[in-house]
């Protein structure tokens, strides 16, 4: 398939799940009904369609983005299909920044919380360069994650539990696990300006990660700036994750699943997998959080739930090919 | 109405332990609370020195609605232990008293079980119940009759309309009919949404299902200090896009049968009233 039709397949797969996602919830509306609310309608049906399912749906899609790309561009630059952002750390550790700010008496409604997304996941990426350093082996990256995410973790647990607020250990389980519930367009606002920034700043390292795909004196040669690339990586995922990880908790197994499944039908080059990964992202997680409300429509399942159900048979896939390929 | 147990307490002061009239036996002289809802009711009731310690959430602003009554108190933690140690010849335990208080039970220490209230008739059993364990039946009396008084002065609703109402709290929770909230609110004049949705005890109910039910009233309670995401719901936007009221009732004031029940009560009836369409101070 080239590249045109594909992106706009994906679209259309994006804009028809955000439709059902609008359309689903314990409000049981009939879906003429709910659609007639949405624009302008007045009364608590409008109320729920416009404040509480649109930023949810609107939300669903950033996070999908966000996942979708960074995992496709760690892996791009790390040419490792084993880079994702949930599994090597980098969720984890966004969580634990935002943890730490909340806790220390930061707005959630302000920049404050995404941006210490951003410092937690930059952390994260930093160790994980450091342990696993590029084109090394997918055990040291996974070693280095393992490590990454359980000190994250624990150090969440921790902070959570010390918090003065009795039900701050109960969030434990969405800040590993991950939620959309009852988001706001607030939380949307909140996000955005740093998502943003994280994905024209991975998008635009495209070319360069397509020279990088030939070996790194190859692209050197072909005037890439590789200290410069390593950085927009880095700055790039830890913003979009940060952010994203923020206001919806460590969502794991988006940025591994995706790419995998759209390889194939894009090739080899990570500047056309890159735009075809934020999609498939989008659509993969309004899919996840479609699910969890049909599933159990009255309590909160978290998306980390659907996301494991999903990656984790393409993660011991992936694992048992890279053994098969020794 | 603490004043007056106070007054009433101090009344009875020169009169030895023996000499309480109703009882037949001996009014205990240690006695050890370990439960927030026994604690207020014996803060209110006891003989000076009768009461020896009261738990720990005595002193906590966010459960307690006699915090500085509780300075005058040792505190405790409800531990069979620690309880043991002060030597009580009576403990007042809530209903869930579990390992420590049949500890107690075992060491032979005389342990009274007194429910936790679901409803205002609760409220009243329980302070009638610690009133005759301690020996204070007329202060117990007086309690309940003051209780009475207010409630008569009220001029709750009996019939007619009833607005719908939600208590609204982290993740959801919401109080169901068989509480003492829901009761409260229910003398007060309303209908609740809990009742409505099939809920028999409290609950958790959806943003959406609070939203679509559209309630006349929603009643919050009190954040905790720290911050959390479970109670980020109470402050979401579409709840300020409905069209009733939204009034924030501390949690202290309608846990435990107190006087101050009756603040939470005479709020609710004025909220009634308007939720109905009568301005507050109008005789309904």
């Amino acid at each position: 398939m080239s590249r045109a039709p594909l992106l706009l397949s994906l679209a259309a797969l994006v804009a028809v799940l955000a439709l059902a996602s609008l359309l689903i919830g314990p409000a049981g509306a009939g879906p003429v009904a709910s659609l007639k609310a949405l624009w302008g309608g007045e009364g608590p049906l409008g109320i729920v369609l416009r404040e509480i399912r649109a930023p949810r749906a609107v939300l669903a899609v950033m996070l999908g983005v966000s996942l979708g790309l960074s995992g496709a561009a760690l892996q791009g630059y790390l040419r490792n299909p084993l880079a994702e952002p949930g599994l090597i750390g980098i969720s984890a550790a966004a969580a634990l920044g935002a943890v730490i700010a909340i806790q220390a008496g930061v707005s959630t409604l302000g920049l404050g919380v995404p941006a210490a997304g951003l410092a937690g996941a930059l952390g994260g990426v930093g160790l994980i360069l450091l342990l696993a350093g590029r084109g090394g082996s997918g055990l040291g990256l996974i070693l280095g994650g393992i490590a990454v995410s359980a000190l994250a973790g624990a150090l969440t647990a921790l902070v959570l539990n010390l918090s003065p607020n009795p039900f701050a250990a109960y969030d434990i389980m969405f800040w590993t696990m991950g939620s959309l519930a009852d988001r706001s367009w607030a939380h949307v606002l909140t996000a955005l300006p740093l998502m943003g920034l994280g994905w024209a700043v991975l998008l635009r390292a495209g070319r360069d990660l397509d020279a990088l795909s030939l070996g790194e004196e190859a692209a050197a040669s072909m005037g890439v700036d590789l200290g410069a690339l390593r950085l927009k990586i880095v700055l790039g995922a830890a913003a979009a994750v940060g952010a994203a990880t923020a206001v919806a908790g460590a969502v794991g197994f988006v940025g591994l699943v995706v790419p995998h499944l759209l390889r194939g039908a894009v090739g080899a080059m990570p500047s056309r997998l890159l735009p075809a990964a934020a999609l498939g992202g989008a659509a993969l997680v309004l899919t996840a959080d479609i699910a969890v409300r049909l599933v159990m429509p009255e309590r909160d399942l978290k998306l980390g739930v659907m996301m494991a159900l999903v990656g984790a048979p393409v993660f011991l896939h992936l694992i048992w090919r890279t053994q098969v390929g020794k | 109405m603490v004043r007056a147990a106070v007054i009433a307490a101090a009344l009875a002061l020169p009169l030895p332990a023996m000499a309480a009239p109703a009882t037949t036996a001996t009014p205990p002289r240690r006695v050890v609370s370990v439960n927030l809802c026994t604690d207020q009711i014996a803060m209110a009731l006891a003989a000076p020195g009768q009461l020896v310690s009261v738990s720990h959430l005595a002193r906590e602003p966010q459960s307690s609605a006699m915090v500085a009554e509780a300075q005058h108190f040792p505190i405790n933690h409800g531990r069979a232990e620690e309880v043991y140690l002060l030597a009580p010849d009576l403990v007042l335990a809530g209903g869930y008293g579990g390992a420590s208080v049949a500890l107690l039970h075992r060491l032979g220490v005389r342990v009274i079980e007194v429910p936790p209230p679901n409803s205002l008739q609760d409220a009243r059993d329980a302070i009638a119940q610690v009133g005759a364990a301690l020996g204070r039946e007329p202060e117990a009396a007086a309690m309940l009759a003051d209780f009475d008084a207010r409630m008569a002065a009220l001029a709750l609703p009996t019939g007619g309309d009833r607005p719908l109402a939600a208590t609204w709290g982290a993740n959801g929770y919401s109080s169901g009919g068989a509480t003492l909230a829901g009761d409260v609110l229910r003398a007060a004049g309303f209908s609740l949404l809990a009742d409505r949705l099939g809920m028999q005890g409290s609950g958790y109910i959806t943003l959406e299902s609070l939203v679509m039910a559209d309630p006349a009233l929603i009643v919050t309670g009190t954040p905790y200090p720290g911050a959390s995401r479970a109670e980020e719901i109470v402050t979401h936007p579409a709840l300020s896009s409905l069209s009733g009221r939204i009034v924030h009732v501390p949690d202290p004031l309608w846990t435990c049968p107190t006087p101050q029940l009756l603040d939470a009560l005479a709020l609710l009836a004025t909220e009634a009233r308007i939720a109905a369409g009568h301005p507050a101070g109008d005789t309904p």
